[in-house]
């Protein structure tokens, strides 16, 4: 139910960004879903891929800073009300969501919210019992 | 104006002898009551007896910083501890301090040279001193006070920091000498501005400023812009504080109250006198000092002496400006600061690795550290607030060691230069 994302720091620095997706582009690796937080000197920037294993051996050999996270990746229905549904579920079972990001389905009238949260486990049971699929890492490749 | 004309305009043969005749009571009263100097001169192989008058210091050992902090706290002491009526410390490295305890004679002793300073500006009975130094462990504060209440002025204790009531202060009790670091004193003139208060209205005639380095460049505007006499003053806590030297209204070079205070050149990397001229490290020793008196200090300033008669009349030898230090220590905001204090407070972070840099500027006129420490792996988090934590967390350690605030940046690996020899740690753009 877990899904690998990759965590890299960034400092806000010109250009930085830009070298990263440079970086991927020439490796050949895309990415699915991404999010950038940032503050006033330096940004996390947070990469759903295929090949987790590979991406984070490039970056680090391009002499950045990364790591994985594992995060959940929940299925919702492309309308209003569809994320709300989610929260209120993780709310319930007491759940503390930390980020989000989403992101649209080829395939399927659906999105994908990625959601780090303090406790997977839990947050897998809640969300199963409320009806509400999770997305394991190789269901995610096929989307 | 000159406080003391007796021994500020003494001839220098006369002053000489004075010198010598205090030097050796100096070494006789250190050898017989100071085991560390009983020691120190032990290993040299030279008794009290041996120093004859003011040219044989030479032959008197040195005295490093180091070796003083060794000894914290009572270690110099000369004296029975219930003789001293007051104690000061510098800022401390490693958590030593160094330790200056003055008798009631010390206090004397600092209220005279403290009033010769003042009075080079021209302070007298009827000026209102404003002493915007800190008052405190630090020296600048209480040693301005004594040197006010010596002359007999006014002195308005309202220590550092908060700039609106300084100026409110200024105005509304019509000061006319100002006391503080020089970085202030245009932080205050930049605030005057701001609030739309004239400078040239007020009542400031003289400002004394000390404590951090400064140029004649940073002087015309001071003195441009608060419409004072400029003067700066020098002194260190191993020695008294500030009334080691002063400048004259001539301005050219600070006038060393050596009937108190002897001066040396040094070189500092063999230790050999040097002549008149030649810069070097400049070395103290307290002649009259009874608490805590120190033999042949080496402050790790560099300077040139120059003995020649100054047309103010003054006949003490005169230190150009201090042009540098032998060390790395760097003054931020009129605080000393060692880098290897800032290494020693990040690399107790978990997962910070030694690649760190430091980068000075003078920003609004006041200095800011930011210390710039390179990410990795272990130190990296998935979480923005875990990482700023981290940032507040060093932040805050190194309030508590260094007083001054610093801000932490975190930096991308490899983005801070690698050296083979002594990395270069410091990259200070202010302009001084």
């Amino acid at each position: 139910m877990s899904v690998k994302q990759i965590s890299v720091f960034l400092e806000n620095k010109k250009g930085r960004l830009a070298e990263l997706t440079d970086t991927l582009e020439r490796e050949g690796i895309n990415m699915r879903a991404l999010s950038l937080a940032d503050t006033a000197d330096f940004g996390v920037l947070r990469i759903i891929v295929d090949d987790v294993d590979r991406c984070l051996a490039v970056l680090r050999a391009a002499g950045f800073v990364a790591q994985v996270t594992e995060v959940v990746a929940i299925e919702v229905e492309d309308k209003p009300g569809g994320l709300h549904r989610i929260l209120q579920v993780l709310d319930a079972a007491a759940i503390n969501v930390e980020y989000l990001y989403a992101y649209v389905e080829k395939r399927k009238a659906a999105a994908v919210v990625i959601c780090k949260v303090d406790d997977r486990g839990k947050a897998g049971d809640a969300l199963k019992k409320a009806g509400i699929a999770t997305i394991s890492r190789d269901a995610l490749k096929n989307l | 104006m000159i406080w003391d004309t007796d021994h500020e305009t003494l001839p220098r043969t006369e002053l000489a002898r004075l010198q010598g005749e205090r030097l050796c009571r100096l070494v006789d009263v250190l050898y017989r009551r100071v085991p560390f100097y009983q020691r120190k001169m032990d290993e040299l192989g030279v008794k009290p007896l041996d120093i004859r008058g003011i040219e044989d210091i030479g032959r008197l050992p040195l005295t490093t910083k180091d070796e003083m902090r060794e000894v914290y706290p009572f270690g110099l002491l000369a004296v029975d501890l219930k003789e001293i009526v007051e104690i000061h410390t510098s800022s401390g490295t490693t958590g030593k301090p160094v330790v200056d305890a003055y008798t009631a004679g010390d206090i004397d002793i600092w209220s005279e040279v403290m009033a010769r300073t003042l009075a080079t500006g021209g302070t007298a009975r009827h000026d209102i001193v404003q002493n915007a130094f800190g008052y405190g462990l630090f020296t600048g504060g209480l040693g301005v006070h004594y040197g006010a209440h010596r002359i007999g002025a006014t002195v308005i204790p309202i220590s550092g920091g908060n700039t609106k009531r300084q100026l409110a202060v200024l105005q509304d009790f019509r000061s006319s000498v100002l006391t503080c670091t020089p970085s202030y004193s245009l932080y205050l003139a930049e605030a005057a501005r701001e609030e739309g208060v004239d400078l040239s209205k007020t009542s400031l005639k003289a400002g004394f400023f000390g404590a951090e380095p400064w140029s004649e460049t940073m002087r015309k505007e001071i003195e441009a812009k608060l419409h004072l006499l400029a003067i700066d003053i020098y002194g260190l806590t191993e020695i008294i504080g500030p009334g080691v030297a002063s400048e004259c209204e001539r301005q050219d070079g600070l006038h060393v109250f050596e009937d108190h205070f002897y001066p040396e050149i040094i070189d500092p990397a063999t230790g050999r006198s040097l002549p008149d001229g030649e810069k070097g490290e400049l070395v103290i020793t307290t002649l009259t000092k009874s608490g805590t008196p120190v033999l042949r200090y080496r402050t790790r300033d560099i300077t040139y002496l120059d003995r020649r008669p100054c047309a103010c009349g003054r006949t003490s030898a005169r230190m150009h400006r201090v042009l540098g230090r032998t060390d790395d220590m760097l003054i931020i905001r009129g605080v000393n600061v060692f880098p290897s204090q800032i290494e020693e407070v990040i690399l107790a972070v978990e997962g910070v690795e030694p690649h760190y840099q430091l980068v000075v500027e003078r920003r609004d006129q006041l200095d800011e550290l930011e210390v710039q420490v390179e990410m990795n792996e272990r130190l990296f988090s998935d979480e923005v607030r875990n990482l700023e934590r981290t940032e507040r967390r060093m932040e805050e350690q190194l309030y508590g060691t260094l007083n001054i605030h610093t801000r932490v940046k975190l930096v991308e690996p490899k983005s801070i230069a690698r050296s083979e020899g002594k990395a270069k740690r410091i990259i200070d753009k202010r302009q001084l």
